[in-house]
């Protein structure tokens, strides 16, 4: 089979060609170190901060489209086949400022200036998707912004203002997309890439089956998707990856639609390639999934990492268990499927064998009478790791408890259904009583720990609160709100 | 055509930051982004994985033959002093000889080819060390007879036994006020770059310039003229650069030096918040005489600081927190006592505030006890205790408040934002709310401006005019973000009456203006604004003795009119006028100097003058907070800020915007969290968390008190602005506490401990409720 052992992509106006990349090294050491392009800050090398926001334009099924990313965490071989563009591409060639930069000028947008090349950039992308975004459409878009100087107002009246200093029609992203496109189609060579050293090698398969293909040949490759989490094992633990196997450049892998009676997720689907779909068949996850990470972590990060990494704190186990999710392993041409919540064994522990990788999530649609809910408790509301995570799925028959389905994160060393909180509830009749005893049994549940963030004590007053919670929502007695306003 | 009737960007107008369109491009460069000389070398700190040890000895045979590396520096290789206290203690080596004081405490550094060659390497020392047990927190300090780090202080006034012994009414509380991380998105940095002889130029982040040039000259053993520290701007500093860039400023000049090559260091952001300072935590017991209408007649504190290993700033943060102990309120007998106590944690530092929040806070929490106790709102028992006329004028440092304007901020804020109306409102809405409850407070800032030190309240600028008529600005103060150098070139501006774009803002450095102080204690625009005065008027002195000589008319026939110059009736332009006053020899550069006048501090016996003015400020705050989980949201806030007569109104907004949020952030989510084992674990934005854009109250209301003035002649009658707002944030605070207190039907104050984390605010609830 043809290979490549290099990585090709346009960075702003001009196409490069980078050999010997490894796997480790991120786009933001390219930028800053190798091409001295110093306008991308690195204030966190963790993706939290946003300083590091630069755009990446992917050629999808459905055309040419930017999304901003953390380029301290995202590799470079990722950008394979990409249009990276960076904070030194937006004012035009005679210096004159873009629309999103000259409304942060006039409205003193900037203090120290550190992490306002992110905000910039942050808010290119909203612009470009939301022209005239609301108030609350901003704060989205900047979770994963973070500023220590302004306190964000003169940002937020920047960003709403964007509109009245330029059209994105007129955007030379909007107006050169034709040519970009065109260029990016002449980078796919449907080959696989493999580069790097041989100690820290990076592998883009050609397709899924190729993906297949190399994971039997290096079973105990490091799979990177959204590289939200293994970013980190480089920039913050220094851990080596090689090999490394990418997916996150595979289309096969990021499709989302429903087929049946569920939601089948591509474990290679982001959460905000997944978003919508999430929204118009589970709308209580909604405002869950805005609440996950940042927008250039969402843009990243994805479902199936989210699950495959196995993490006690992931935000989306536990309301996809409450669902009843299944999701399906694949090693070569060999598949199992499973539920969910068996897949995680202990903590650092899956049922994932050398050489598998987790394929798709199927989500089953809601069944009549099924009532369904998602809580997040974080010490920040956005843009942090849970204390406590919880999915709730009663279906109800009259005033009886038909079946439930409670699972919580942050609770125990994986993400776990309560047992003893649904045993107290089914077949029970609707009440307040029973969800008050279900409460009580989440302490035969679970016995949580006390770290960072939160105390043993709280997330579990918290979690039983959760159920209180839950059944004022849903009890028709219930006239005044239960739960702070989204917005 | 130019409008001729006024310059742009004279003083107490509107003007954007100097640097914005860079910042906006990502064309600003910071210490990171200059470029390096070929053969430049990367440093990176190898640090403790204990808190408290015994040192036997650090094997770094692993370290040395890691590929990439040069070389590494311990204590041995330290040419001069091995001590980088910024307070002349001689309690902070730079690198430890034989004991290990906290868990992260640099103990080495290994000089690499590149900075991830220097981090990896930096992993491979065995440290040989004997563990010892550790004290983490003042409680466990107090206990296990840990010494203060420097001298505590007493202030006292009045004899508090007798005023306890007259009032009806006494209690005695505690409150738990935590640290801070800074935070600031540019972590520390420094770049050094070796001249001839023992020259030695290092680029760095620093506010305060001369202290990093004298800790370099220090560690090297080399004169001061020898090091030169630039620093054109930082990535945010809030105190968290005023000292602690000496350490990463000295390692980067020491290797520079050894191996004769540039040197940069930079801690990744983990390191960054484990190595480096942070505000002071501290455990306030306080005990308060009141009477019925909940006027205070007695307090007595004691304010007891986690200083960390050394002592820093912790005495004079510590001294400043007794400062600001009585925020505006009149104690007529009081007794305060600070103890800054050791702990084995990272020495502690600096922090926009420098312990006054701390105080303030702790002067809040009295006054909600006795308005629980006295069952009245607590707006009402601020007012009663506010600082007023003769008799109730003299703070616990026995200054006199002679600006106080404390009253009309708070009358004017508590009519704009509806107070009474909304707090009636709230009192229903929570009857009727079984879960949700809402909370608002007023509550207000009294803040003293100088450095308590009073040898710092001094400052030098360097002006030049080039014989075209263009300008260039120097000063001592630093830019951070806060806007100091577009402030400095406008009151440059205004003195010669020529456009703000006509002057050149150049990098602070030690070269041209040299002791300076830290551009720290909101000072940098009082200091430098008047130094850069000083120098322009020298200039104007001098071209005017020339115009009236050479055009034979008084020296008060000469104007300085935008961008021209009148002279009689002529009218020349700047321009033209420099170029003859140049060809006649006339000096066109000047440096200028400013002090403080009036101050005076004797800390011995806790009496003076030592603040020059009082900057005044109130907010009222309303949230709403949900019972089940603890979680809230800061629904509105309004502001009402005194920054006498602005030098630049919408930077000073900025200021204002940014300080409320910070502060409101250090009280409500910004949690510092050490492990049993001394390691802090809450250290980089995963898990340390400051405020988001859906943070901030979704209502904003900021506004400048445009009617006030600063009645001491300060630069255009202006006030600081960089420390007082961050107070502001205390109102969402006690919101937050209201809205707890319902619960138990406001009968009992819910002591809450900062920071007000959801986990704070629903185990209170459960507290009250639980009536405990």
């Amino acid at each position: 089979m043809t290979q490549r052992h290099d990585i090709r992509f346009l960075l702003n106006g001009r196409e490069v060609t980078v050999p010997d990349v490894g796997a480790s090294q991120t786009l933001l050491d390219f930028l800053r170190l190798d091409r001295r392009m110093t306008g991308t800050k690195e204030g966190c090398a963790e993706g939290d901060c946003g300083a590091c926001t630069v755009l990446v334009g992917r050629l999808g099924p459905e055309g040419l489209s930017y999304a901003p990313v953390n380029a301290c965490i995202r590799f470079l071989a990722s950008v394979d086949g990409c249009h990276v563009v960076t904070i030194e591409h937006l004012s035009g060639p005679d210096g004159r400022l873009h629309p999103v930069q000259q409304a942060m000028v006039d409205h003193h947008g900037s203090q120290c200036g550190f992490c306002t090349p992110g905000f910039v950039m942050s808010l290119y992308a909203l612009w470009m998707a939301v022209p005239e975004p609301t108030e609350t459409q901003v704060e989205t878009a900047l979770q994963g912004n973070l500023c220590r100087c302004t306190g964000y107002a003169p940002i937020i009246r920047a960003a709403v203002a964007v509109s009245r200093y330029g059209s994105p029609a007129a955007d030379h992203l909007n107006t050169e997309r034709a040519r970009v496109t065109a260029q990016l189609t002449a980078l796919r060579d449907g080959v696989r890439v493999v580069t790097g050293p041989a100690d820290d090698l990076a592998i883009l398969p050609a397709d899924v089956d190729d993906l297949a293909s190399a994971l039997l040949e290096y079973p105990d490759a490091t799979l990177i998707a959204g590289a939200t989490d293994v970013g980190l094992w480089v920039t913050k633990f220094l851990r080596p990856i090689g090999p490394a196997i990418f997916l996150g450049h595979l289309d096969a892998l990021k499709a989302v639609q429903v087929d049946g009676d569920a939601l089948h997720i591509g474990a290679g689907a982001s959460y905000s390639e997944c978003q919508d779909a999430i929204a118009d068949h589970f709308p209580h996850l909604a405002p869950y999934w805005d609440r996950i990470a940042g927008w250039q972590v969402r843009n990243m990060g994805t479902v199936g990492g989210n699950i495959a990494n196995g993490s006690p704190i992931g935000d989306t186990p536990p309301v996809l268990i409450a669902l009843g999710a299944e999701i399906t392993l694949r090693r070569g041409d060999v598949r199992r499927v499973l539920p969910l919540e068996t897949f995680f064994i202990d903590y650092g522990k899956q049922d994932r064998a050398a050489g598998e990788f987790v394929e798709s999530i199927r989500v089953p649609l809601p069944a009549e009478g099924q009532i369904d809910a998602a809580y997040k408790i974080s010490k920040r509301r956005d843009e942090d790791i849970s204390s406590v995570a919880a999915g709730i799925s009663v279906t109800r028959d009259g005033d009886t408890i038909a079946d439930v389905r409670i699972a919580f994160g942050g609770m125990a060393a994986t993400p776990k259904r309560a047992a003893q909180a649904e045993a107290a509830l089914r077949g029970a009749v609707w009440s307040e009583g029973a969800f008050e005893q279900a409460a009580q049994a989440l302490a035969q549940d679970f016995a949580p720990l006390s770290d960072w963030r939160a105390s043993a004590d709280y997330r579990m007053l918290a979690a039983q609160n959760l159920l209180r919670r839950f059944f004022l929502e849903q009890d028709d007695a219930t006239t005044a709100p239960v739960q702070l306003a989204t917005a | 055509m130019k409008d001729e009737l006024s310059i742009r960007g004279a003083v107490h107008t509107d003007r954007i930051h100097d640097s914005a369109i860079k910042h906006v491009t990502g064309s600003a460069d910071y210490t990171d982004d200059i470029p390096q000389p070929q053969g430049t070398l990367h440093a990176y700190l190898g640090v403790s994985k204990v808190a408290h040890a015994t040192l036997n000895a650090i094997d770094l045979s692993a370290v040395r033959t890691a590929p990439g590396v040069v070389g590494v520096l311990t204590a041995a290789d330290v040419p001069g002093c091995n001590d980088i206290s910024p307070t002349g203690q001689n309690d902070e080596p730079v690198f430890p000889t034989d004991k290990i004081e906290f868990h992260g405490q640099p103990l080495f550094a290994v000089i690499a080819d590149t900075r991830d060659a220097a981090r990896r390497a930096a992993e491979l020392a065995q440290v040989d060390c004997t563990v010892l047990p550790h004290a983490l927190d003042v409680g466990a300090a107090q206990e296990a007879g840990y010494p203060h780090v420097t001298a505590p202080l007493k202030l006292e006034r009045g004899t508090v036994e007798d005023g306890f012994a007259a009032a009806a009414n006494r209690l005695q509380g505690r409150i738990t006020i935590g640290g801070q991380d800074h935070m600031y998105l540019e972590g520390q940095i420094a770049f050094a770059i070796p001249g001839e002889d023992d020259d030695v130029v290092v680029h760095c982040s620093t506010q305060h310039p001369s202290e990093a040039q004298h800790m370099v000259a220090h560690v090297l053993g080399v004169p001061s003229n020898a090091v030169t520290v630039n620093v054109r701007r930082m990535g945010g500093g809030f105190g968290g650069k005023e000292s602690q860039m000496n350490l990463f400023c000295v390692v980067a000049a020491m290797a520079a030096k050894k191996w004769n090559r540039a040197v940069k260091i930079r801690p990744d952001r983990d390191q960054d918040m484990t190595a480096t300072g942070k505000r002071h935590d501290f455990v306030v017991d306080y005990d308060v005489g009141f009477d019925n209408d909940g006027r205070i007649q007695a307090v007595e504190s004691s304010f007891a600081a986690r200083c960390g290993y050394s002592s820093d700033l912790s005495g004079p943060v510590t001294d400043r927190a007794l400062f600001h102990a009585d925020n505006a309120y009149f104690y007529p007998h009081v007794r305060l006592t600070s103890r800054p106590m050791k702990t084995n944690t990272v020495s502690n530092t600096a922090f926009r505030g420098f312990g006054g929040p701390q105080g303030v806070v702790a002067a809040e929490r009295m006054i909600e006890e006795i308005a629980y106790a006295t069952g009245r709102d607590p707006l009402d028992v601020r007012k009663v205790n506010f600082y007023g006329d003769a008799g109730r004028d003299l703070t616990p440092y026995h200054q006199q408040v002679q600006d106080n304007i404390i009253g009309r901020l708070v009358d004017e804020l508590e009519e704009a934002a509806a107070y009474r109306q909304r707090r009636a409102e709230i009192v229903e809405f929570n009857a009727g709310s079984k879960i949700l409850k809402k909370g608002i407070a007023l509550t207000p800032v009294k803040f003293g401006i100088s450095f308590t030190a009073t040898h710092y309240n001094q400052a030098g600028a360097l002006v030049h005019v080039y014989s075209d008529g263009s300008i260039a600005l120097n000063h001592g103060g630093t830019e951070m973000g806060q806007g100091l150098n577009t402030k400095v070139a406008q009151v440059v501006a205004d003195a010669f009456q020529v456009d703000f774009d006509r002057i050149k803002i150049t990098r602070t450095t030690t070269e041209k203006v040299p002791n300076t102080s830290a551009t720290a204690a909101s000072s940098g625009s009082d200091l430098n604004g008047m130094a850069a005065l000083n120098a322009v008027e020298q200039i104007k002195g001098r071209l005017v003795a020339f115009a009236a000589d050479k055009w034979g008319v008084a020296p008060e026939d000469v104007r300085f009119l935008p961008n021209l110059v009148q002279i009689g009736t002529d009218t020349l332009s700047f321009d033209s006028f420099i170029k003859q006053a140049y060809m006649a020899r006339v000096q066109l550069s000047a440096a200028g100097f400013y002090k403080t006048p009036d101050i005076h501090w004797d800390r011995a016996s806790g009496k003076g003058r030592p603040f020059y003015y009082y900057a005044y400020g109130a907010s009222c705050s309303e949230v709403m907070i949900d019972t089940l989980t603890g979680e809230y949201r800061v629904t509105r806030t309004d502001i009402l800020h005194d920054v006498g007569r602005s030098l630049n109104p919408v930077l000073d907004k900025g200021q204002v915007e940014g300080a409320f949020i910070q502060g409101m952030g250090w009280l409500t989510t910004e949690e510092l969290w050490w492990d049993d084992k001394g390691a802090l674990r809450t250290h980089a934005p995963s898990t340390y968390k400051i405020p988001l854009a859906s943070d901030r109250p979704r209502i904003f209301n900021v506004n400048l008190a445009d009617w006030s003035e600063n009645r001491e002649l300060t630069i255009k009658r202006s006030k600081a602005v960089g420390e007082p707002p961050f107070m502001l944030g205390i109102s969402v605070f006690e919101a937050l506490s209201m809205a707890v207190a319902s619960v138990a039907d406001y009968t009992v104050c819910p002591r809450l401990d900062a920071p007000a984390t959801p986990e704070r605010v629903l185990m209170a609830v459960a507290r009250l409720r639980a009536g405990a």
